[in-house]
């Protein structure tokens, strides 16, 4: 259509060198925009309730978004390869409840031995996916909008209506969410540690490089001696094991668990994710940007909760993220293209 | 080649699979036969079967909308609301209508003005209208509407087994058909799934094709919402969640591509039946919908892997054919 055709003539009159320098920009922009608007938040709300910036409601704020951020490093991971993942929300639903409800089941568990069981669940459900998108060349959308219905299904399966409350699990599983280090909860570091081994990988070795590549332009990247099917399904399979933990610290969290635990996390993820200028076209956007789309989104729910705002414009206010989120995106990309042709003109 | 033609005919597949589906839903339940039981099967599909025309045609341009159930969603609660506030029901629904043309009208407009991915542009707005759907009525539901209204959603054509809103689909589905196979709006629509640029050259207006079929999606979501609202006499914001996952199996399974291009109604209304054959089936035995979820999941992705399979097994027997074809050459 008619951008298509636009990008070929810039390409044509642009080199590949401001074509990579308008990506820098782009990010550096868009994580520029976000802090401005965290900031118009916290100032905005703080003034109308003091509560707000208290130490112990920036800890309530940022434990929320600790298992959405773990499960938005794997969303990442997999939306950098030009795929996505709609099934994160039913994998971390089915990996909570198969983690307490062992505890339920055989009561003497090994804490260590759930906490695995739970990953590598997980895991399985995302190499599945994987798999299927590589091997079976069935597009990611299709996948996994499948297997959003069919992991969930088989959560409703297994619980057979029953679910699990806290007083069947033990102290130790509990703990896991509320356990404190230097007075800083346990899950908060927790996610950071994972946020930046990620981003570390992502940035500084060679597979973390060749995602951005296979996303960018996939077939270059084939020609290029990458291989891509097995970088995506390690995306995939990556995305469903980070699942998989958030599903076992969903169980320490919430600790009453049944078959519908973490519905429609998929929009809050993918919501993160795009608002923290991670481009659904592919190969541009990193992990600290999605944890800062977290982080935004989770500070708005925030404080509609402590403004006493209702609860049910959360939904709205996620999927109106992700719209307006895309369209900046496209806002801006049009204007610095066009910004830097006209410096290159002079 | 020959061996493999009956493979290239996605119907003659699909019609197996509803015989299969039939002779399985009757082995399950005496009633699953019976015409009391078909009619309700025919009611229970009728807005995802509407919902399913606007589709096929968006994925033959090689978009998506998967918007559908909460503009259907949006569509019921606005509806209940409007009534509620003594709003005249006929006025009510054509309100809603232009609701969701409009709707429709704002996904048309970021996929065509801004080349925005349809996929990501209609997820977010699966968030957004199924969130004002909560915003507009709460966890309120609306049920008092008028006799003559619900008897169209659950009422059927007098003296027959017909459901009213089968009436509603059957003239749609004929208008698609025509549309579809019959018209140059058809026949642009195919070009553009095939190659959207060489549509451009060929001097189709592309934009407009695809910002059309949004607006036409987003207003039979909303004429799904007033037949829904209709059967089951109540809006609710939570009003057909999670129906996307039946209209988008429905296309696919009906031998749509979902890179666009390839595809037939008659697919597509063959499929139809398939997916209420099996979730009717699984109801008399009891099973619930999440669970039911599972069996339509597994069509979606098997829809597309399977061919996927067949045609690597063909390209491999291909491959080994010339290979021994030409090995002989030489000898």
């Amino acid at each position: 259509m008619t951008t298509t055709s636009k990008g070929h003539e810039e390409a044509r009159t642009a080199p590949r060198v401001s074509q990579s320098r308008l990506v820098r920009y782009v990010s550096r922009v868009r994580e520029l925009g976000l802090l401005i608007v965290l900031l118009l938040v916290v100032v905005v709300v703080s003034v109308q309730e003091p509560r707000f910036l208290t130490v112990s409601n920036i800890e309530q704020i940022l434990l929320s978004v600790a298992i959405l951020a773990i499960v938005a490093v794997g969303e990442t991971l997999v939306i950098l390869t030009r795929n996505i993942d709609l099934s994160v929300g039913s994998m971390v639903g089915f990996a909570a409840f198969v983690t307490a409800d062992l505890f339920k089941q055989q009561p003497g568990t090994n804490l260590v031995l759930a906490i695995l069981l739970g990953c590598a669940l997980g895991l399985v459900l995302g190499a599945v996916n994987g798999l299927a998108v590589t091997v079976g060349r069935v597009p990611a959308i299709i996948m996994t909008l499948g297997t959003l219905y069919v992991y969930r299904g088989l959560d409703f399966v297994v619980a057979g209506g029953t679910q699990v409350s806290a007083s069947d699990v033990p102290d130790s599983y509990l703990s896991l969410a509320t356990t404190q280090i230097l007075g800083i909860p346990a899950l908060i570091l927790f996610a950071a540690a994972i946020a930046l081994i990620f981003a570390y990988l992502l940035r500084s070795t060679r597979s973390g490089r060749q995602l951005y590549a296979i996303g960018s332009n996939p077939e270059a990247a084939r020609l290029a001696g990458i291989r891509s099917n097995l970088l995506v399904f390690g995306a995939f399979a990556l995305s469903g094991l980070l699942c998989g933990l958030a599903g076992v610290l969903w169980g320490a969290r919430f600790a009453t668990v049944d078959a519908t635990a973490a519905t429609g996390l998929e929009l809050q993820v993918i919501a993160a994710v795009v608002v923290g200028g991670v481009s659904t076209l592919g190969g541009s956007g990193t992990i600290l940007g999605a944890i800062l789309g977290a982080i935004v989104l989770g500070t708005v729910d925030n404080s509609l909760n402590l403004l006493k705002l209702s609860q049910f414009w959360l939904q709205a206010i996620d999927g109106a993220a992700i719209v307006i989120a895309v369209t900046l995106d496209a806002f801006i990309t049009r204007w610095l293209q066009r910004a830097l042709i006209t410096r290159r003109q002079r | 080649m020959k061996r493999f033609a009956f493979l290239r005919t996605w119907e003659a597949l699909l019609v197996v699979l509803l015989l299969v589906a039939i002779v399985i839903g009757s082995s399950l339940s005496p009633y699953f036969f019976t015409g009391f039981n078909v009619s309700s099967l025919t009611r229970d599909l009728m807005e995802k079967a509407i919902m399913a025309l606007s589709m096929t045609l968006i994925i033959i341009t090689g978009e998506i909308d998967l918007s559908v159930a909460s503009v259907l969603g949006l569509a019921s609660v606005v509806l209940g609301a409007v009534w509620q506030a003594g709003v005249p029901l006929w006025l009510g629904i054509i309100l809603v209508l232009i609701l969701g043309a409009v709707a429709g009208l704002v996904n048309g407009l970021l996929v065509t003005r801004l080349g925005l991915p349809s996929l990501v542009v209609t997820l977010g707005t699966l968030g957004l209208y199924r969130g004002l759907a909560y915003v507009v009525l709460g966890d309120q539901a609306v049920s008092n509407f008028p006799a003559a209204f619900t008897n169209f959603g659950f009422g059927s054509v007098p003296g027959t087994l017909i459901p009213w809103p089968f009436v509603v689909f059957a003239l749609l589905a004929l208008l698609f058909i025509g549309v579809l196979h019959l018209s140059w709006i058809g026949r642009q629509i195919y070009a553009i799934g095939n190659n959207k640029e060489a549509a451009r050259f060929a001097g189709i207006r592309v934009a407009r094709v695809k910002l059309l079929l949004f607006m036409v999606s987003g207003l039979l979501a909303a004429l799904a919402g007033v037949i829904f609202t209709a059967r089951f006499s109540s809006a609710r914001p939570d009003n057909a969640l999670g129906f996307e996952l039946d209209v988008v199996t429905i296309v696919l399974l009906g031998g749509v591509n979902i890179f666009g291009g390839k595809g037939t109604l008659f697919g597509v209304i063959l499929s139809l039946f398939i997916i209420g054959a099996v979730r009717n089936s699984l109801g008399l035995v009891s099973i619930s919908g999440d669970i039911q979820n599972i069996v339509v999941g597994v069509l979606l992705i098997f829809s597309v892997l399977g061919p996927n399979v067949v045609q690597s097994i063909q390209a491999a027997l291909t491959r080994r054919h010339l290979a021994a074809s030409s090995s002989t050459k030489k000898v």
